[in-house]
């Protein structure tokens, strides 16, 4: 069964025709062209397929795309404008938080998130932990990606 | 200049920006999927297959069984081919067999429309199977009743002996302390973030495109031609990006197959793409070791004689096999090289799931056994381990026993030096005294390890590099280097742009390896990339710039010999480095003067036949909760020497990422199999636990810099040792806080439980 469901992709507005099994990874992937988000799993293990749905944090492999119709995504190729990268994607370079990239699109994903969330407010190292604990990464050891957040929160 | 820098990763904002393409993202619309139907037992055979109605199905285009594969027979290991064919890997696997070796072989195939049909069709298809006991430890295996799991094979893979460094029984001799102790190492696996993937179409009615994911192209192609009989040179093997590998791409598992599928459905685009818990079940893993350890030492704590006695699994299929237990055996040898050495192992078939290459490639499991007896025979002695470490440690000149050439870099005792002042060993040992007893305990642990780079002598280690100078100045460079997430990219533009003498940023780097295209090389393992195609890229970045240097003499008139590259300009060095002409009119010069140049291009294949030590130590301290069995890691370093550092924010992140699997193998990590019926209980990230964020401490790390001579850069392996040396690290540590040996992998609650309660630390 099909149903034809309105959302918006990084500020632009799509209407799609989705099969009612279909994940919103799925959705996102093969039908509206956006490869950046991955699948690690495809049962919520990894977060390699995180994306922001109305600024909240899902893994869209087990988010229906139905789910979807109304909302707001966001996802890794809306986070760089006009050429340039946020402030996130930015740090993410610099403090060397990359090695294969896999997981990179939903971590970035994430720790956008966790500066929304956290801007004006305090926070641990644990705070960044936890507040990526859904996200897995086998190449970092996860170190430099808490030096990533930690300077993306310095910076605009 | 450029090597040694902090130098961006060069493909970073590709994979930040999700621009960055791998295997899946080449996916199109009309792509067929592909679907494995597995087996549900761990050993049998197949009585009876009916396809038909999964053949009906609406959406199915076709379904193969083992009766539609050729009979040919392959290697699946990730090797050079054998010139010699004592030496070449155990062919043993079909593409699809009714011979079920281990739970998840793979019977027949369904190829449909899309992913849902695939899956309606497998269920329609009905199996029934012969069951045989499955053989899962090396107990059962070795019965003298035991079933052959390969008929062709007594279950035994392979086998070898060895002594080294002098006579054994003489050694054993001088000892004034001998401990004997077994030790057990579970298996384990990679979980790169990126399942196994592959997507095969045909250019036209004889060539077979494959994009796959995997650290070894030039291998794969020829894999592929072997197992569908056909010339190699047909086989096109593409690999974009990679979501990393850690040795499980270090195989060929999926290409051959998906080459078969399209070559059999006229040419369509077929993927198979492994589901997570297939690729946990049904691809490669770390090999679980049993070993027996002799130790002799001298009262002194010098260390005089070693027997390891070692048994590894490989399970339903050889793949790497027999190398891993020789390879980590022979590179162990290195790490204490004045005492007398033994070494006797066996590698085993079992209907478990099946081993092959995992970063390190078989020194964790046996550095386990070998740093943990060297903890044991400290505390019976009473001597200090870091400095019975240090008594022992290899040095830079000492005669490596097992190739008897001399160790040609070391910083060993500098690295346990380091790690010794970085967490304050000898405060927090004097502090932790009074932290024996009670709920928490703490204490400090200590473990070494000695690594290669590169598999030479055992294999040729070949590289490619090509190198051309570009219409505007700046250059290209394609190696046969396999980025997989570990930074080669980067490392080769550092080392090309140092060599050259132009700036990192006019370095263009092709990442993606096209098998029609780049360069030979074997693909990246054995840490050896950086290695060897750094002396690829020394030669052809040296030829290319006397190239640029010759043709500038010609246009300016002045000696080749009194000019050089600086920066973007061609310089007289003669005359305080002025300019005398830039690199941008000497390349547009190049290209499109009507009379003279040409494509200025070095294209170097080279062959390395050294192979460069690499060393380094764990330092931990950890805190040990006896009631709830649990352990917390307080501070972790890891030091190593790698030679020099070609880049200190990747070579970091090697560290890192390495040390959190080590700590993961050492704390949580276990594939869970059945003993009575060869099932796997946890095959996916939930019940398999890898280190999550929450999971790991803050890490550290620091280097001792030694200069490697046989590198062009001075630079030795990096990708896979930091892995190696804090599970037994981790190990010591326990043992120093509770007066409990743990002597198996992983030293998960369960295991210290057991430990705890036999020592009596917890009541019955
Ligand atoms: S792919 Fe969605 S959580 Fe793993
Ligand atoms: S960078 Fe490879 S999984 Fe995170």
């Amino acid at each position: 069964m099909n149903k034809i469901i309105t959302f918006t992709v990084n500020g632009k507005k799509r209407e799609l025709n989705v099969d009612v099994r279909s994940s919103l990874l799925d959705v996102l992937r093969e039908i509206v062209g956006m490869t950046g988000a991955k699948e690690g799993c495809g049962v919520g293990e990894c977060g390699a397929c995180s994306v922001l749905v109305d600024d909240l944090l899902v893994d869209s492999c087990i988010y229906m795309a139905v789910w979807a119709d109304g909302k707001s995504i966001r996802t890794v190729e809306g986070e760089c404008r006009d050429g340039k990268l946020s402030s996130v994607q930015k740090s993410y370079v610099e403090k060397g938080a990359v090695q294969c990239g896999f997981c990179t699109p939903g971590f970035v994903m994430a720790s956008t998130a966790f500066k929304e969330r956290f801007k004006d407010k305090t926070f641990t190292r644990d705070d960044i932990r936890r507040e990526h604990a859904g996200n897995i990464c086998r190449c970092t050891g996860y170190e430099s990606i808490i030096e990533a957040v930690e300077q993306s929160m310095e910076e605009d | 200049m450029a090597v040694g820098d902090r130098v961006d990763r060069v493909d970073a904002i590709a994979k930040v920006t999700g621009k960055a393409r791998y295997t899946d993202d080449f996916f199109r619309p009309g792509t067929l999927v592909a679907k494995y139907l597995r087996s549900s037992i761990a050993h049998g055979r197949v009585t009876g297959l009916s396809v038909e109605k999964a053949r009906e199905l609406e959406g199915v285009e076709a379904v193969f069984t083992y009766e539609d594969v050729p009979p040919i027979k392959v290697a699946t290991a990730g090797h050079p081919y054998s010139l010699d064919p004592a030496h070449a890997d155990v062919a043993d696997k079909l593409l699809l067999t009714d011979r079920i070796k281990h739970l998840g072989d793979e019977i027949a195939i369904v190829v449909a429309e899309n992913e849902l049909i695939a899956d309606e069709a497998l269920a329609l298809v009905e199996v029934e199977y012969e069951e045989y006991p499955a053989l899962t430890t090396p107990e059962k295996i070795l019965a003298p009743d035991a079933r052959k799991i390969h008929e062709d094979s007594s279950n035994v893979v392979g086998e070898h002996q060895y002594e080294c460094g002098g006579k054994l029984d003489e050694a054993f001799e001088l000892a004034d302390l001998i401990h004997e102790e077994q030790y057990y190492t579970a298996m384990v696996q990679h979980v790169h973030l990126e399942n196994h993937t592959a997507l095969a179409y045909m250019d036209d009615l004889d060539h077979i495109v494959v994009i796959s994911s995997t650290q070894i192209p030039h291998i794969a192609r020829r894999v592929v031609g072997q197992a569908l009989g056909i010339p190699w040179g047909r086989v096109r093997v593409i690999k974009p990006y990679i979501g990393g590998g850690f040795g499980n791409k270090q195989d060929v598992i999926l290409e051959p197959m998906v080459a078969f599928l399209t070559s059999k459905l006229d040419g369509q685009p077929v993927r198979l793409t492994l589901s997570r818990e297939e690729c946990m079940l049904c691809t490669r893993n770390r090999h679980p070791m049993d070993f027996e350890v002799k130790l002799g030492m001298k009262e002194d704590g010098t260390a005089v004689a070693r027997m390891v006695d070692v048994i590894s699994m490989t399970g339903g299929y050889a793949s790497h096999g027999h190398s891993i237990v020789a390879a980590g055996g022979s590179k162990s040898c290195l790490l204490y090289p004045r005492m007398t050495i033994g070494y006797h192992a066996r590698t085993l078939y079992a209907n478990i799931p099946v081993g092959g290459a995992m970063r390190a490639y078989g020194s964790p499991q046996i550095t386990f056994a070998i740093e943990s007896a060297m903890d044991d025979a400290a505390r019976k002695l009473g001597v200090d381990p870091v400095e019975m470490r240090i008594k022992n440690a290899a040095r830079q000149g000492d005669i490596n026993p097992f190739s008897k050439l001399p160790i040609s870099s070391c910083g060993l005792v500098e690295c346990l030096e380091k790690g010794r002042s970085l967490i304050r060993w000898d405060e927090k040992r004097e502090d932790y005294r009074n932290h024996k007893s009670g709920k928490i305990r703490y204490g400090l642990g200590v473990a070494c390890f000695s690594y290669g780079t590169g598999t030479y002598p055992v294999c040729v280690e070949i590289a490619g590099a090509r190198i051309i100078l570009n219409q505007d100045g700046s250059i290209h460079v394609q190696t046969g280097a396999t980025e997989i997430g570990q930074g080669s990219d980067t490392a080769v533009a550092q080392m090309a742009a140092k060599t050259l003498g132009i700036p990192v940023e006019n370095v263009h780097i092709v990442s993606t390896q096209d098998t029609d295209v780049t360069p030979f090389d074997t693909g990246a393992y054995a840490s050896r990339q950086a290695y060897v195609v750094g002396n690829a890229v020394y030669k052809a970045a040296t030829e290319l710039k006397q190239k640029i240097l010759d043709y500038a003499a010609l246009l300016t008139g002045f000696p080749a010999a009194s000019l050089d590259l600086k920066g973007e300009s061609i310089v007289n060095i003669t005359d305080n480095n002025t300019s005398v002409i830039s690199l941008n009119d000497l390349a547009l010069s190049s290209y499109y003067d009507k009379e003279k140049g040409g494509q200025l291009t070095a294209d170097v294949s080279h062959k390395t036949t050294t192979n460069a030590p690499s060393f380094g130590c764990t330092f931990v301290d950890v805190a040990v909760d006896i009631p709830l069995c649990k352990v917390t890691i307080n501070e972790i370093y890891n030091i190593h020497d790698s030679g020099v550092i070609i880049n200190p924010v990747m070579a970091k992140g090697q560290v890192e990422g390495g040390m959190a699997m080590g700590i993961g193998a050492a704390l949580s990590e276990q594939v869970l199999i059945d003993q009575e019926t060869g099932r796997v209980h946890n095959n996916n990230m939930l019940d398999y636990k890898v280190p999550t964020f929450t999971d790991v401490p803050d890490i550290h790390h620091d280097f001792v810099e030694t200069v490697e001579p046989t590198a062009s850069y001075g630079n030795k392996s990096l990708g896979e040792p930091p892995i190696i040396s804090p599970p037994p690290a981790i190990r010591n540590a326990i043992l120093d806080a509770t007066g409990v040996a743990v002597n198996e992998l992983p030293m998960s609650p369960q295991v210290l439980f057991k430990a705890f309660k036999s020592h009596g630390l917890l009541k019955p």
